[in-house]
């Protein structure tokens, strides 16, 4: 009997990733958000979530991807990491998966540094690949430092 | 038996834990005052009431040092021992074995391992009635036959009161858990954020709406205010640490230093307390151990053999000032210049640029160390960089001043309150920031078509005249760039603001009322933008980000130009050498058709514009009416010699306005052309009376005028 755990999907550019469900607090909406003046280009901006100020991250452009249309308007993935919450700007919300934990793969070599930086690893399923997501390196203060 | 659910145990160290705090400043006071018999009675109950709850509750070793320490106080009480230092450090020692006693009992609910049988030996000993074993300092070996006598630290008067006050508390107070006073604060700061939502939305609505939300309103302040109380405590409960602290260190150096706290009463947030309070101990160690000299230096030079330490502590615009002064030796200037070149902390140019009172400052820049010896008593001997940055993590600041051979004092400022505080509203484009209202210092607003004649260059950067001094100006679009939304073409709008007393303007698009706002963290994704110093949730919902004054005049280059005329102004004084490099800010005149005269900007007290007809007569002298007083008036030409000019006279005069001493003379001048900064090199030194040299400046040939000169032209002329 092998251990599962669920992930938390979404997809962007195309590509399709999951976060542990754990470390998922929400998803929301589009919401509207503050620019940040002098933030790394990969900060959005911050939105208030009931009374908390969080930092949306365009997780486009931190996973060097190329950037969404202009007229898109992002959903909230919020995840509890590094101590804080911070919502992942992403282009669509998919379904909670149950995944086998034996099952993931390390990621390719091939796949650039920044971004193996920040993945956990791939699960293979019926006619995807799921990209699983480290929610400690991809907001924070490792984040951070790494950009 | 767990320790978490024992109560009595519990109870047990926390009022242990207090006694022992007042014993500490107890004994400390006693030696100061042996005679005080009522003291040392109070400090024999304490100390016997120890003995007996841990007799009660079993803790062995804790109840045999509380009474070998009993043993000692009954003799001195009675007479029968005088109390010597070597004695006090015994039983203070005794203080620190309960201490570690109850510490072990609270981690681990045991008393551990710990030995005292040779403190319990020593206090044996003294008991049995032999001279107490001198001990000697851990290390220095000192020559002089006898031990020093330590530090007679003297309480400030209200301490004693405030003593008084801490055994009659009993029945009005209570204690609570500082978590759920956290939790309180929480939701009184959403409160306010859900009020003023409120009050927002109910612009235009019916009155019992707006009965209703005014109600709201008043009863959300003063519930702020009231948790916000809470949250505050006086200095003097970290403040009470240093006698101890004071008179330990003092002991273990040989110095003699005297204590004076001032103010312990003044109330800080807890959160607050607790990032001062380990710099404030560090000053205060580096004070005694490297500050003040031993006796024997000092009554070398002529002081008192005991230094003084001095703490102040008192509110004022709208933030908590503590000043630490001691008459030790100083700090010398050279010997901070030479060690921060050496370091490499600055160039030596930039070394010879800077002001004493600037240099004296670079203590604070990292890996800058001044001991001579690495002393474990203070570590190395100054850790001020880690205090500077502790300060200003909390949106504090730190100034070090000091007289070389006399006195050094640090002056921290610190804000009152972090959580919720009333900040001015701006508009850039469509985008809104807030700023502190605790840096704000006014607002200035002219119309769009004096924007050219407000608003002047030097080199490129901008400045405007506010009351005859010059402000820096700074535009929020250009530091923080906008949302693409233009600004509205009617009016400048300038929101004065001071970073660290250095004031500036800042340009912003428009400017809406003050409010009471929540001040939010922004979290590590955002550290280190040091322009914000954090966010907050406006009456709509809308998330807007909170300038910190400081973060953004660095960020902008701003602090460096003011600091720059702030040194001119400042350090030069009113000596000019005319054999030196004309260094600080000079302001540019013309004199005649052709001539031009230049002067300290340091020496002006104000640039005032006066008509000519309001100038009369007072005997053989001219003079103008001036706020409230008469301002005699000397010429150029009178200090200088008559000048060929063939401008028509002006219907206004520019007059520069000079302060000797308490009386003030303006000096008509023709055009002010500008103020220059750079060093200029001197020419030729004083051909003619009245001229202290030559130099080029902006490619003419200026004369440098005396100022002392003039002014003793027009003494001459009153007398």
């Amino acid at each position: 009997m092998s251990q599962t755990k669920q992930l938390c999907t979404f997809f962007l550019d195309g590509s399709f990733y999951g976060i542990d469900v754990v470390n998922v607090q929400e998803v929301i909406r589009y919401q509207e958000m503050t620019r940040v003046p002098l933030a790394p280009p990969d900060v959005r901006g911050l939105i208030n979530l009931r009374g908390q100020i969080v930092v949306a991250v365009d997780t486009r452009c931190r996973l060097k991807l190329s950037p969404a249309p202009r007229d898109a308007l992002p959903m909230n993935v919020v995840i509890r990491a590094d101590h804080s919450v911070a919502s992942l700007l992403v282009d669509e919300i998919g379904d909670v998966i149950e995944v086998d934990v034996d099952s993931m793969e390390s990621v390719p070599e091939t796949v650039s540094a920044a971004a193996r930086n920040v993945l956990r690893g791939v699960y293979k399923l019926d006619g995807q690949l799921l990209l699983e997501l480290d929610t400690d390196r991809i907001v924070g203060d490792r984040a951070r430092r790494a950009a | 038996m767990s320790i978490d659910g024992d109560e009595i145990i519990q109870e047990f160290l926390v009022e242990s834990a207090e006694i022992l705090d007042e014993l500490d400043r107890s004994f400390v006071a006693l030696e100061a005052d042996p005679g005080d018999h009522a003291r040392i009675a109070s400090i024999f109950r304490s100390v016997h009431s120890i003995k007996g709850a841990s007799g009660f509750l079993g803790y062995s070793r804790l109840e045999g040092v509380a009474h070998a320490g009993e043993e000692v106080l009954s003799l001195v009480r009675d007479g029968k021992l005088p109390l010597s230092p070597a004695i006090t450090t015994d039983l203070l020692a005794v203080v620190d074995g309960i201490r570690r006693l109850l510490g072990s009992i609270k981690e681990n609910g045991v008393e551990g391992d710990g030995d005292f049988s040779e403190l319990i030996g020593r206090l044996k000993a003294i008991r049995a009635g032999g001279a107490p074993r001198i001990e000697a300092p851990a290390k220095s070996v000192r020559s002089a036959p006898t031990p020093r006598e330590p530090a007679a630290p003297t309480p400030a008067p209200e301490r004693a009161t405030t003593e008084n006050r801490d055994h009659a508390v009993g029945e009005s107070t209570v204690r609570v858990d500082v978590g759920l006073l956290d939790k309180l604060m929480n939701l009184v700061g959403e409160l306010v954020l859900a009020r003023n939502q409120i009050l927002q939305v109910g612009v235009g609505k019916d009155a019992a709406f707006l009965g209703a939300a005014q109600r709201l309103n008043l009863i959300t302040t003063e519930l702020q205010e009231g948790v916000m109380k809470t949250r505050m405590r006086p200095i003097g409960s970290v403040w009470n640490k240093f006698p101890r602290v004071v008179r330990d260190l003092a002991v273990a150096c040989g110095k003699d230093v005297r204590l004076e706290l001032d103010g312990s009463e003044t109330e800080l947030d807890r959160t607050i307390l607790e990032a001062i309070k380990d710099p404030l101990t560090h000053i205060v160690r580096n004070a005694v151990d490297h500050g003040i000299e031993s006796p024997q230096t000092r009554t070398s030079r002529g002081k008192s053999a005991a230094g003084l330490l001095s703490l102040r502590a008192f509110h004022e615009g709208g933030k908590v000032n503590i000043e630490i002064a001691d008459d030790g030796g100083g700090i010398d200037p050279e010997r901070i210049r030479a060690k921060a070149v050496e370091r490499g902390v600055v160039t030596a140019e930039r070394a010879t640029q800077m002001s004493d009172r600037e240099v004296v400052n670079l203590v604070f820049a990292p890996g800058f160390s001044t001991a001579e010896k690495v002393s474990n008593i203070s570590g190395r001997g100054v850790g001020m960089d880690v205090v500077k940055t502790n300060i200003e993590r909390i949106g504090g600041s730190v100034e070090l001043t000091s007289r070389a051979g006399h006195s050094t004092t640090l002056k921290i400022k610190i804000p009152l309150t972090l959580a919720i505080i009333p900040a001015l509203i701006v508009h850039l484009g469509a985008e809104r920031y807030a700023i502190p209202q605790v840096n704000l210092l006014e607002l200035v607003r002219f119309e769009n078509d004096q924007r050219k004649s407000r608003i002047e260059q030097i080199h490129g950067a901008l400045v405007m005249r506010l009351r005859g001094n010059l402000l820096p100006l700074v535009h929020l679009r250009d530091v923080l760039g906008d949302d693409g939304i233009p600004a509205e073409d009617d009016a400048v709008n300038v929101v004065v603001v001071q970073a660290d007393d250095r004031p500036f303007g800042l340009v912003v698009d428009g400017v809406s009322d003050t409010e009471e706002i929540v001040v939010k963290p922004l979290g590590p994704e955002l550290k280190g933008i040091n322009a914000f110093a954090g966010a907050t949730i406006m009456g709509d919902g809308r998330v807007a980000l909170i300038l910190d004054v400081v973060g953004f005049a660095q960020r902008a280059g701003v602090v460096s130009q003011v600091r720059e005329r702030t040194l001119a102004l400042a350090s030069k004084g009113t000596s000019f050498d005319a054999n030196h490099d004309a260094a600080g800010a000079l302001l540019l005149l013309e004199h005649g058709d052709d001539g031009r005269v230049a002067l300290p900007l340091a020496l002006v007290a104000r640039l005032e514009e006066f008509q000519r007809s309001s100038i009369e007569r007072a005997g053989p002298k001219r003079v103008v009416q001036y706020r409230g007083d008469i301002l005699p008036l000397i010429t150029l030409d009178e200090v200088l010699g008559a000048r060929a000019t063939s401008v028509a006279s002006d219907d206004v005069l520019q007059v520069v306005v000079f302060s000797d001493g308490g009386k003030r003379v303006g000096l008509v001048v023709g055009r002010i052309l500008d103020i220059v900064h750079d060093a200029i090199p001197v020419k030729s030194t004083g051909a003619r009376a009245g001229v202290r040299g030559t130099a080029v400046i902006q490619g003419r040939v200026t004369e440098l005028l005396d100022v002392q000169a003039a002014l003793r032209v027009h003494e001459a002329a009153f007398s």
